[in-house]
């Protein structure tokens, strides 16, 4: 599947070269939701960059992942207004409580985290989207209620795809 | 010259086009640098290298800067002096403080700039790294937290090696140099030339160390200790026992190692020319039966998982000879073990080499048999040159001995294995005797000599004309290769080192030499060539000797037992 998909990316740039990297490793993001290995060694393959070349390009960014997205997929937005009003003890408090990092999905692959930029929604800082719900004026304290939410949900069997 | 320019109130001489650091080296003004590299493109990122110049607001930086008639230049004013400090200073604030316990400790760049800077207070504290140590790899040890992001080893893997096994990940603060995805190193494109140690300025890269438990074999009674030494090895550790760099020390080391309580003392020069002896003719019957051409040697490692990675569709054309300290290894226990009567099970084989790819080598599963490893463990120069210390020998005063018959005898073909273009010289020699019956008088090929990345040369024998190719540093092997693939056919044979220059600039070498040093060692392994009487392999009397009682014949059943070997493809993220 991935394999096919990132030779239909490829395809659309018949005469890559290396300033191709960042939007054919956008496209496969956009697709895959994330950059899986066997992704980066094809792009290196038709680009003829090492593989460390290309992840070192990609790390560079903080738009690129490097694992598949969560079931439910948590942006907390880092925007000036949430940071005000205290986004980064929100997210420490969501990357405590599901034991990763930003950037990373959880070992059950149920929650992924994302940092963004501000989202464009200040009135309701500090605001974390899951999979495009907003949840406004988040605190360390209904962190919990909102995850479990959405652990009721997958048991239930509703969510992303 | 073309012009001149001012330096410091003093007026030197420069050439157009030229970097100011090159004109200030040049006439003897010494500036610190760091990420500078000499013969590649200067980056100026570490900017340890500021000049202050005339006109000009901002601090340059030497290393990248070109020169213009009447430059005014100041190289130590206290504004430069200051910026240079404070550099090391923000490089130390995130450095582990042990010095004492570093691999590097006297022999680090870092160290030496704060040094020659006075840092002598820690003004800036950053916060520690804390990576884990990367011990994956058989042959490099990787300790982030000690990397000051110079970023040399980045560029040797690329611009020298054509590996890029490594690069910068991540940004800013986060910056650390790793692999494709962070992985260790021995899943990685890594080919273990250990060229990355050989420029760290720090301890962040160092060799595997195999001296603890060589120490302890030599403990054992049970043991019988053998150790073997690779051709370069006896010229490259004069320096640092006071003597002039290039020297032959080959009887103060035999002398030293049996001090140290090896039982035997043999020469890996001996198996160089048995290479020899086993390639030429793997030549002479590829050209004669049809093989596949052009025959690549196959007597370095890191060469050889170059090959198995990045030119799997040449693998067969790869010698199928082992390298002379895997022949000897399996000799060891095999031939020598018979003669002495001693199970192999007892023996503890070593080798000292100018090499890191050599411990990487040592436990391919394809140098075991039967549960007993050809070799047991592999120490570089630099190992030796810290045991021989530690053991309380002083290599000033030891009386020369010879090393132990039969494994001890080489010829001066086998011997100049340490440099680039002497397998292949060695090789012509022999390949021209068997093939006419007569001895090369003119046994010097210079077209194959010297540090040239690649030289070529055509032999005529008996009107056969034999295309050979020499390459060193595998971005130049990579382009050769490339040509072949293109249709390139007037080249037979191709020898290929990783390293540049060969074993005498090996990965295992004493770091921080010159190149005079370097190049002290390459004419030395001449002038043996020069001196001795034996200039040619199948003049061994030890090899013919090895043949006539045990071997049989070059590629013969037994020879393929114990002196082949065979290659496999590596799936690894390139």
């Amino acid at each position: 599947m991935m394999e096919r998909a990132v030779e239909n990316i490829l395809g659309r740039y018949p005469n890559a070269k290396r300033e191709n990297l960042i939007p054919i490793l956008q496209e496969i993001q956009e697709r895959e939701g994330y950059l899986s290995e066997g992704a980066i060694v094809k792009v290196g393959q038709r680009l003829k960059l090492p593989a460390s070349k290309i992840f070192g390009v990609a790390t560079f960014y903080n738009q690129f992942r490097f694992e598949p997205l969560g079931k439910y997929h948590i942006q907390v937005c880092r925007g000036t207004a949430c940071h005000v009003l205290g986004s980064a003890s929100v997210l420490e408090e969501i990357e405590k409580q599901l034991n990763v990092k930003a950037g990373k999905t959880t070992k059950d692959g149920l929650f992924s985290i994302e940092v963004v930029a501000c989202i464009g929604a200040c009135g309701l800082a500090p605001v974390i989207s899951v999979n495009g719900e907003f949840h406004a004026k988040v605190t360390t304290d209904s962190i919990k209620e909102i995850l479990d939410e959405y652990r009721n949900k997958a048991e239930e069997g509703e969510g992303h795809e | 010259m073309d012009f001149t320019i001012e330096v410091n109130n003093k007026k030197i001489e420069a050439n157009k086009g030229e970097t100011i650091l090159t004109a200030l080296n040049r006439n003897g003004i010494k500036v610190p640098t760091l990420c500078y590299m000499k013969d590649m493109f200067p980056t100026g990122s570490c900017r340890m290298c500021v000049v202050e110049v005339d006109g000009r607001k901002d601090l340059i930086t030497a290393c990248s800067e070109p020169v213009y008639e009447g430059m005014k230049i100041k190289t130590h004013s206290q504004r430069v002096i200051e910026s240079r400090k404070m550099i090391v200073e923000l490089l130390l604030s995130n450095h582990p403080d042990d010095c004492l316990y570093c691999e590097r400790n006297r022999n680090c760049e870092l160290q030496g700039l704060a040094d020659l800077l006075n840092v002598n207070e820690r003004r800036i504290s950053g916060k520690k790294n804390n990576h884990k140590i990367d011990q994956s790899s058989s042959s490099i040890v990787r300790d982030q937290d000690k990397c000051i992001l110079c970023g040399r080893c980045v560029r040797v893997c690329e611009e020298i090696e054509g590996v890029s096994a490594i690069d910068y990940i991540n940004r800013g603060s986060k910056t650390v140099i790793g692999t494709a995805y962070n992985k260790g190193l021995n899943t990685s494109s890594c080919i273990n030339c250990g060229q990355c140690i050989m420029v760290c300025p720090t301890g962040a890269l160092h060799e595997k160390p195999h001296a603890p438990e060589i120490e302890s074999a030599l403990e054992d009674p049970e043991k019988t200790v053998v150790v073997q030494y690779a051709p370069a090895i006896s010229v490259s550790i004069a320096e640092e026992f006071g003597l002039q760099a290039g020297k032959d020390m080959i009887g103060a080391l035999n002398a030293a190692l049996r001090k140290m309580g090896f039982n035997f003392v043999f020469d890996t020069s001996f198996t160089a020319d048995l290479t020899i002896m086993e390639e030429s003719a793997e030549l002479i019957d590829r050209i004669q039966n049809g093989g596949k051409l052009p025959m690549l040697t196959s007597c370095c490692p890191a060469w050889v998982k170059y090959a198995e990675e990045f030119q799997m569709d040449m693998l067969e054309n790869v010698s199928s000879c082992k390298s002379p300290q895997q022949m000897m290894g399996a000799l060891i226990k095999s031939y020598f073990a018979d003669k002495k009567e001693i199970d192999p099970k007892n023996i503890y084989s070593v080798s000292i080499m100018p090499c890191i790819a050599k411990k990487f080598e040592q436990q391919r599963d394809e140098m075991t048999h039967d549960g007993i490893t050809d070799i047991d463990a592999v120490l570089t120069t630099r190992e030796l040159v810290k045991m021989i210390r530690k053991y309380g020998i002083d290599l000033n005063n030891i009386e020369p001995e010879i090393a132990d018959s039969p494994l001890g005898m080489r010829s001066s073909a086998g011997k100049m294995f340490g440099a680039s273009g002497g397998v292949m010289e060695a090789a012509i020699r022999t390949a021209y005797y068997k093939l006419t019956g007569e001895e090369l008088i003119h046994f010097r090929i210079p077209e194959v000599r010297g540090f040239e990345g690649r030289k070529e040369a055509k032999i005529n024998i008996n009107g056969m004309e034999l295309g050979v190719a020499v390459v060193s540093g595998l971005k130049n092997a990579a382009e050769l290769m490339e040509e072949i693939r293109n249709g390139r056919e007037d080249i037979h044979f191709i020898e290929v080192m990783a390293c540049p220059g060969g074993c005498i600039n090996g990965g295992g070498q004493i770091i921080g030499s010159d190149d005079e040093a370097v190049k002290a060692r390459m004419m030395c392994l001449y002038d043996i060539d020069e001196k001795d009487s034996v200039k040619f392999s199948h003049k061994n009397p030890y090899i013919l000797e090895l043949y006539d009682k045990f071997l049989g014949v070059p590629l013969g059943h037994k020879s393929h037992e114990l002196l082949h070997t065979s290659y496999q493809k590596r799936e690894v993220m390139l």
